[in-house]
């Protein structure tokens, strides 16, 4: 066995809260990696994944510090050095791709000045060398337009070339070691695909040992050739790729796996409501935009001429890609965002357009909730006041009564009743997102609006989110309509499934037998790009490179 | 399938209703200044406008325990009147110019449309005549009195701390709980007061502090025009200005007025610095 080009041992991150109170973040953990190896640290928000890859550049975040233990870079021992000796090594030993290559780029310099700023910087070529190895890159990674594209600035280029781009940023110093952090996690699906495929041919070619920081296990099994599970600061499991996905020895790891797994969505049962066939929800020929009215008509048209139907009881899944106006169309259900053209009926009840002409009780039939619980969280109000505000607003509830249904809407979502002296700065994510279904859940709705609310939770998480909106379904009997853009996610808990793409729903479908059933090109393509939980997936998905240029827009 | 809510055990402290040290003392000094403003003129040992030393700049005495200005006057029995109108005058300006400027400031963010747009270009237009001229057409107009002085100065900055908040505001009302308040249906009012309002109080009451300064300065500078409080009582920043020539002979009559206006904006900076957590830090 050759020498491990990286190796960490017992190394500690510690890190003082405002309140001078010591924290310890890493807890001990050793591992190597070898030349050419890329290795995944998954694990969930607050596991300490990026904090370690950090500190293999000898970075950490402001106001932690590596407390103890070594880490070793192939002859550099990156701890004990100096900050001057250490920023000799970034670049052009180990480099970093960060996961928001939007602000990793200064907007106002053009892409080719930044790309070439490590060759710069360490004075390692001459510039016209320097841009030729980077319009090599370019290719390597698949980019368009290779020779012309570093005249461009950065936001002349879509979300998955500028990650494509800050990988060629990295590579530009042959470093021996490249962390990715998150480097898909804000990107499409269809685009993810293309990313990671340029990453993986690029790494293997120059043989460059890489880390890859990830919550997504199905995006890590594609890339990576072992794979590190994290959580609370401490390795819980060490294992080939193949190894961890197939036969994974601890607890975590198979709780993770099973998150992973989508539950298939039992349709509850029609309830005896017979005598009120009507759907509770229906959505004839809407349309909606943003900006400036122009004869009715907004400059900027989103959605065009929907319609759909959900049942009572049912759930509707709606996906695309980003842009694709999923958020427009609940919004515009809501009235939030007033549709210009078309029709929302509730129980056949046709709603003014506005928000501002519906009345309170069709207001209360349909609650919205939104993708970030933080910003959906008035941060000055205790959760106690605001689940009993709509309580007060709807009802007229106050005093004992109100309190009474508070600790029975915070029993509904599973959280303690002591909870709602808190703010919500004082809580979890997952928690947040409770809060805010159980504020829903105070209107006593028929149909709730939820857009993309378990996309910004960890796995494990968001699957437990989903098993209570199916439990609150059954008790309740409640519709939702379920925007995402995971798949799986839509597929846990959707009986039909709309297909989205610019503005338009490209196709309705069955959730259960959505790949199977899925006829149109965009949605089949879509549907073909969700990344599977096999290491193979990636290397044996063949897609039609027509279907391709047509729909992903990259 | 409780994984999300394991952290529930660890008890974080919350915001408080209690303040540190520095505040308590912005307070201490503020109340005390305020007292002074209310009583202080009956504990005068002479009446402010008469001329009871036959030196001018006089040095501190057990007579004149700060001195006497430039025409022999008491300086102590004139800061202590000079405290009714500074402290006076600035607070109730101060407080209705931030008042009326946030209200506004939220409504217009809220409201948005031709009535934030109106309202705005009239502020930003009534923001370009120099403060100091639009007192002198004002004075000239209606006469110097202390309702005019309030009213002087409050539309003076006014515009500025609508400026301040609707654009602390118009970030606020975009945020998804303003947007879930309004698909329950909330009224305007309860979306200002109870969604945006306790968001943006923090900087508001920073806003507000310096704003304070920035009126005892400009009350000064009306004083020293004949604009501002008549002769012979006098405002500190006046206190100041008709006293200068005395730095050079070392009078204490330019000192003790400077002294008393840096503990007034220092203390009342202070105390908004460090505010209690429950009020200052809502949104962290």
């Amino acid at each position: 066995m050759t020498e491990p080009l990286v190796s960490v041992r017992d190394l500690r991150i510690g890190a003082t809260t405002d309140a001078g109170r010591k924290v310890e973040i890493i807890k001990g953990v050793n591992f190597d990696i070898a030349p050419g190896e890329i290795v995944a640290l998954i694990g969930e928000s607050g596991s300490g994944k990026t904090t370690i890859a950090l500190s293999l550049m000898g970075h950490t975040r402001t106001g932690c510090r590596i407390d103890d233990g070594s880490i070793r870079l192939d002859q550099s021992d990156i701890t004990t050095m100096s900050e001057r000796d250490r920023m000799q090594v970034r670049g052009t030993e180990v480099s970093y791709v960060p996961q928001s290559a939007a602000a990793a780029f200064n907007p106002s310099k053009r892409i080719m000045d930044q790309v070439i700023e490590i060759a710069a910087i360490h004075d390692l070529m001459p510039r016209a060398e320097a841009e030729k190895k980077a319009v090599e890159l370019f290719r390597a990674l698949a980019l368009p337009d290779a020779d012309t594209l570093g005249q461009r600035y950065p936001h002349q280029v879509s979300g998955g070339q500028l990650q494509r781009l800050s990988a060629a940023m990295a590579l530009i110093g042959d470093p021996k070691l490249v962390i990715f952090d998150e480097p898909t996690t804000a990107l499409d699906v269809t685009t993810q695909i293309e990313v990671l495929r340029a990453f993986k041919s690029v790494m293997k070619k120059g043989g460059i040992a890489g880390v890859y920081v990830s919550h997504d296990l199905a995006v890590v099994a594609q890339i990576a050739d072992r794979i590190i599970v994290l959580k609370g600061g401490e390795i819980q499991e060490v294992g080939t790729a193949e190894q961890i996905l197939n036969a994974p020895q601890h607890a975590y790891t198979k709780q993770l796996l099973a998150a992973f797994e989508p539950v298939p969505h039992q349709p509850v049962a029609p309830t005896a409501q017979p005598a009120r066939p009507k759907p509770i929800l229906e959505v004839y020929d809407l349309s909606a935009g943003y900006g400036h009215m122009r004869n009715g008509v907004p400059a900027a048209k989103i959605l065009k001429s929907v319609n759909f139907k959900i049942e009572r009881g049912r759930n509707l899944g709606v996906i695309g890609e980003s842009g694709s106006g999923k958020s427009t169309l609940a919004r515009a259900v809501a009235g939030i965002l007033p549709a210009y053209q078309g029709a929302v009926m509730v129980d056949g009840m046709e709603q003014k357009r506005d928000l501002k002409s519906r009345s309170k009780e069709e207001l209360r039939r349909m609650q919205i909730v939104f993708q970030l619980a933080d910003t959906a969280l008035n941060p000055t109000h205790s959760i106690g006041t605001l689940l009993a505000r709509p309580l007060t607003f709807y009802e007229g509830l106050r005093g004992k009564a109100r309190d009474a249904r508070v600790a029975e809407l915070l029993d509904m979502v599973h959280l303690p009743a002591a909870l709602r002296h808190r703010l919500p700065g004082e809580l979890s994510g997952g928690q947040k997102q409770r809060v805010n279904l159980a504020r829903a859940l105070a209107a006593n709705p028929e149909l709730i609006l939820c857009d993309e609310i378990t996309s910004a939770l960890d796995t494990v998480v968001a699957a437990a989110i989903l098993e209570l909106l199916k439990e609150l379904q059954r008790e309740l009997g409640l519709s939702y309509m379920f925007i995402s853009h995971d798949l799986s996610t839509v597929e846990a808990i959707c009986d039909d499934v709309l297909v989205m793409y610019k503005g338009e729903v490209v196709e309705a479908l069955p959730a259960a037998r959505m790949s199977t059933e899925a006829t149109h090109p965009y949605s089949r393509l879509l549907i073909s790009s969700v990344p599977r939980l096999d290491t193979g997936w990636l290397s044996g998905l063949e897609q039609d490179p027509e279907l391709l240029a047509q729909f992903a827009n990259r | 399938m409780m994984a999300d809510s394991s952290s529930t055990t660890t008890t974080i402290k919350g915001p408080s209703w209690s303040f540190n040290w520095v505040g308590r003392i912005g307070l201490g000094i503020i109340l005390f200044w305020a007292l002074v403003a209310l009583v202080g003129p009956w504990f005068s040992p002479y009446p402010p406008g008469e001329i009871v030393d036959w030196d001018f700049f006089g040095p501190m005495t057990g007579d004149y325990w700060m001195g006497t200005d430039y025409l022999g006057r008491d300086i102590f029995s004139r800061i202590l009147m000079g405290a009714r109108y500074t402290v006076g005058i600035a607070l109730a300006a101060v407080t209705l110019a931030c008042t009326l400027g946030v209200i506004l400031g939220m409504v217009a963010a809220v409201a948005g449309g031709w009535f934030d747009m109106i309202l705005s270009r009239l502020l930003d237009a009534f923001n370009g005549i120099p403060s100091l001229l639009f007192g002198l057409v004002v004075v000239a107009a209606v006469g110097s009195s202390i309702p005019v002085l309030v009213l002087t100065l409050t539309a003076i900055y006014m515009p500025g701390a609508y400026r301040f908040a609707r654009a602390l505001a118009v970030n606020v009302n975009t945020m998804d709980f303003v947007t879930v308040a309004r698909a329950r249906g909330e009224s305007t009012p309860y979306l200002i007061l109870r969604e945006i309002f306790p968001n943006i109080l923090g900087p508001v009451l920073a806003d507000l502090g310096l704003r304070f300064v920035f009126i005892v300065l400009v009350l000064s500078g009306l004083s020293f025009l004949g604009l501002g409080v008549q002769p012979p009582n006098a405002d500190w920043g006046a206190l100041v200005r008709e006293n200068i020539e005395g730095l050079s002979l070392g009078a204490p009559a330019v000192i003790f007025p400077s002294i008393a206006i840096a503990s007034l904006t220092i203390s009342v900076n202070m105390f908004i610095d460090n505010l209690p957590t429950k009020i200052r830090d809502r949104s962290e």
